[in-house]
């Protein structure tokens, strides 16, 4: 244990310090003035962002005895990730405020989570991976029960709670077999041990390996484990949702990438069949079922598992140019989702939970721009040119072809457009239909900005897709 | 003479019948909690078998991690569960069902 150890873990340990010192000074603001909470969130969420990029190796660096690993992927996804939990916090603000929830506990948790994420997205062994996971779903678990008044935020936190803890079973229980066959935890060592004994007991491995693989499942939210996903998209509360719908999914990444790729590489003719059967699965339930929704919250779900689809099958092809496919799809995803639920937020006033798709008709009446950037962040969630979305099916469609399964990118293709039902289906609404609710879309001026930033971004990053692109290639060269 | 694959097979068999008792149960959501613990308690066997084979003390120090994850689990779950008491006076598995689609 040296200087270079904790310099490399500095950003988790600043978090983890500044975490305790806004929930200390929490305690000391009344509820009038609980604004100071939320800046001071953000004081800390910049901070880490700073310490990050401070201290940002050049070249993959492991460190604590081989159980933490600082590379140019935990690098990108950590930022992004503390990017992310801010744009929720702002998102969150004045919603919280005008429903009463207005309580440090958002904050505190959505810190608690990200640090969870950052655990994870350098995790480089079996046991720091699990800790960072539960940290982050603990964490999970109770925002979506942060409304206590709530019928439906209960049930769906307890659904979320029960199958997550089921989850982690079983995810453990793969762990477990992989240490009986390797005999170690850290990922360098088991994909060692694997490359060293080609005729190693295998059945045991695969046993261990498909469990595994349920746990990625679920964290991903894909079929045939996705049934939380939809439930806790609609009962939580629209800022927590906004929260679960973004950084978590590039946890999510960083935690298939890091076991499968890092520590299982050798077995990928085994794990890549099961990951193309769920995301095979996702793509085709999660684009048909959400035609079917009424609730904007319960769409966005079902097209988040759709999404999801799209970013396992660009880890499937298990080549450098799929693994920067599921990156550049996985940040550029989010940056839409995000913006979608901003918006949904802003639709939702005191005593008035805005999640019916029916709620978005005749908004261009009412608020043309910001109905103008939900068009610009639907159509990206389409996969419409210019947008980035586009950009990112491509790759991914591109990846697939690449490694040789033309079947997969026609069907990625069909789905896409039985996708742009649902999606087109809300600009229909906010254009051609006449509006049932004449209230205008408040919002303050930083969200106002943020959002329109937001929604520009999918334009802006469509048209100039080459650097995000080229960034997510040099990182995928980086992955071992 | 009892060997590692006696343990890994009471292992799974407790951990089969902590899902059974998931999947089973549709009735008292405390009994789910207490098989989410026993699904828990199954992998530790697992661990801490796999670690006397091994001579290596990591699988240990694995169990107490999850005991502690486990503890705080459990407060999280029974506190979720009292917020679902509140709001509707009951805790069957079977009620939870207000969300569809």
């Amino acid at each position: 244990m040296n200087l270079t150890d904790y310099i490399s873990a500095a950003p988790e340990m600043i978090l983890l310090v500044l975490i305790c010192v806004v929930l200390i000074a929490d305690l000391f603001i009344d509820n009038e003035h609980r604004v100071a909470t939320f800046w001071l969130s953000m004081a800390a969420l910049a901070i880490t962002g700073w310490s990050i990029l401070a201290t940002a190796p050049i070249e993959r660096v492991v460190v604590f005895d081989g159980s933490y690993v600082s590379d140019p992927l935990s690098q990108i996804l950590k930022i992004t990730a503390v990017a992310f939990v801010a744009l929720a916090f702002l998102y969150a603000r004045d919603y919280l405020r005008a429903n009463d929830l207005h309580k440090g506990e958002y904050y505190l948790l959505g810190l608690f989570g990200l640090l969870g994420m950052m655990i994870m997205t350098s995790a480089n062994s079996l046991l720091t991976m699990y800790l960072g996971l539960e940290t982050l779903a603990l964490s999970l678990y109770a925002l979506v029960a942060i409304d206590r008044n709530s019928a439906t935020a209960a049930e769906s936190a307890m659904k979320y709670f029960v199958l997550g803890a089921i989850a982690s079973g079983a995810l453990l229980y793969g762990i477990s077999w992989i240490y009986g066959v390797t005999g170690t935890l850290k990922f360098d060592e088991i994909a060692a041990v694997i490359a060293a004994e080609p005729d190693l007991n295998n059945l045991p491995l695969w046993f261990g390996l498909a469990f595994l693989i349920v746990g990625i499942a679920f964290k991903f939210g894909a079929v045939p484990f996705h049934m939380w996903l939809p439930d806790v998209y609609q009962g939580a509360r629209t800022p927590v949702t906004l929260y679960i719908a973004s950084a978590p999914k590039l946890a999510a990444l960083a935690f298939t990438v890091r076991i499968l790729v890092d520590g299982l590489g050798g077995l990928q003719d085994v794990w890549a069949d099961m990951i193309m059967v769920v995301a095979v699965l996702s793509l085709l339930v999660g684009n048909v079922i959400a035609i079917a929704q009424t609730n904007i919250k319960r769409m966005l779900g079902y097209s988040a598992i759709a999404h999801v689809g799209f970013i396992l099958l660009a880890i499937f092809c298990g080549t450098d140019k799929g693994y920067a496919a599921a990156l550049f799809y996985t940040l550029t995803y989010i940056v839409a989702t995000a913006g979608a639920f901003g918006i949904v937020i802003l639709l939702s006033r005191r005593g008035y939970e805005a999640e019916s798709l029916a709620d978005f008709k005749g908004l261009n009446e009412r608020s043309p721009w910001f109905t103008l950037m939900m068009m610009f962040l639907m159509l990206s969630l389409t996969g419409i040119p210019p947008f980035i979305g586009f950009f990112g099916k491509l790759n991914v469609i591109d990846a697939v072809l690449s490694s040789g399964y033309p079947g997969l990118a026609v069907l990625m293709v069909v789905a896409s457009v039985v996708g742009a039902f649902y999606y087109l289906r809300v600009i229909w609404y906010m254009y051609f239909e006449p509006a049932e609710d004449q209230a205008v879309l408040q919002a303050s001026a930083d969200t106002r900005l943020v959002l329109s930033l937001n929604g520009v971004a999918v334009l802006g990053l469509g048209i100039v897709p080459g650097w995000l692109w080229a960034l997510c290639t040099q990182i995928a060269l980086s992955i071992r | 003479m009892i060997g590692l694959q006696h343990y890994l097979t009471l292992s799974a068999m407790l951990f089969v019948l902590s899902i059974a008792g998931i999947v089973i149960n549709r009735r008292n959501l405390i009994l789910l909690l207490m098989c989410i613990e026993l699904m828990l308690l199954a992998v530790n066997f697992n661990f801490i078998a796999f670690s006397r084979y091994l001579g290596d003390d990591t699988g240990q120090v694995f169990v107490f991690f999850i005991l502690t994850v486990a503890a705080a689990e459990a407060a999280i779950g029974l506190a979720i569960l009292v917020v679902l008491f509140r709001n509707r006076r009951s805790i069957n598995v079977q009620e939870l069902n207000t969300m569809k689609g």
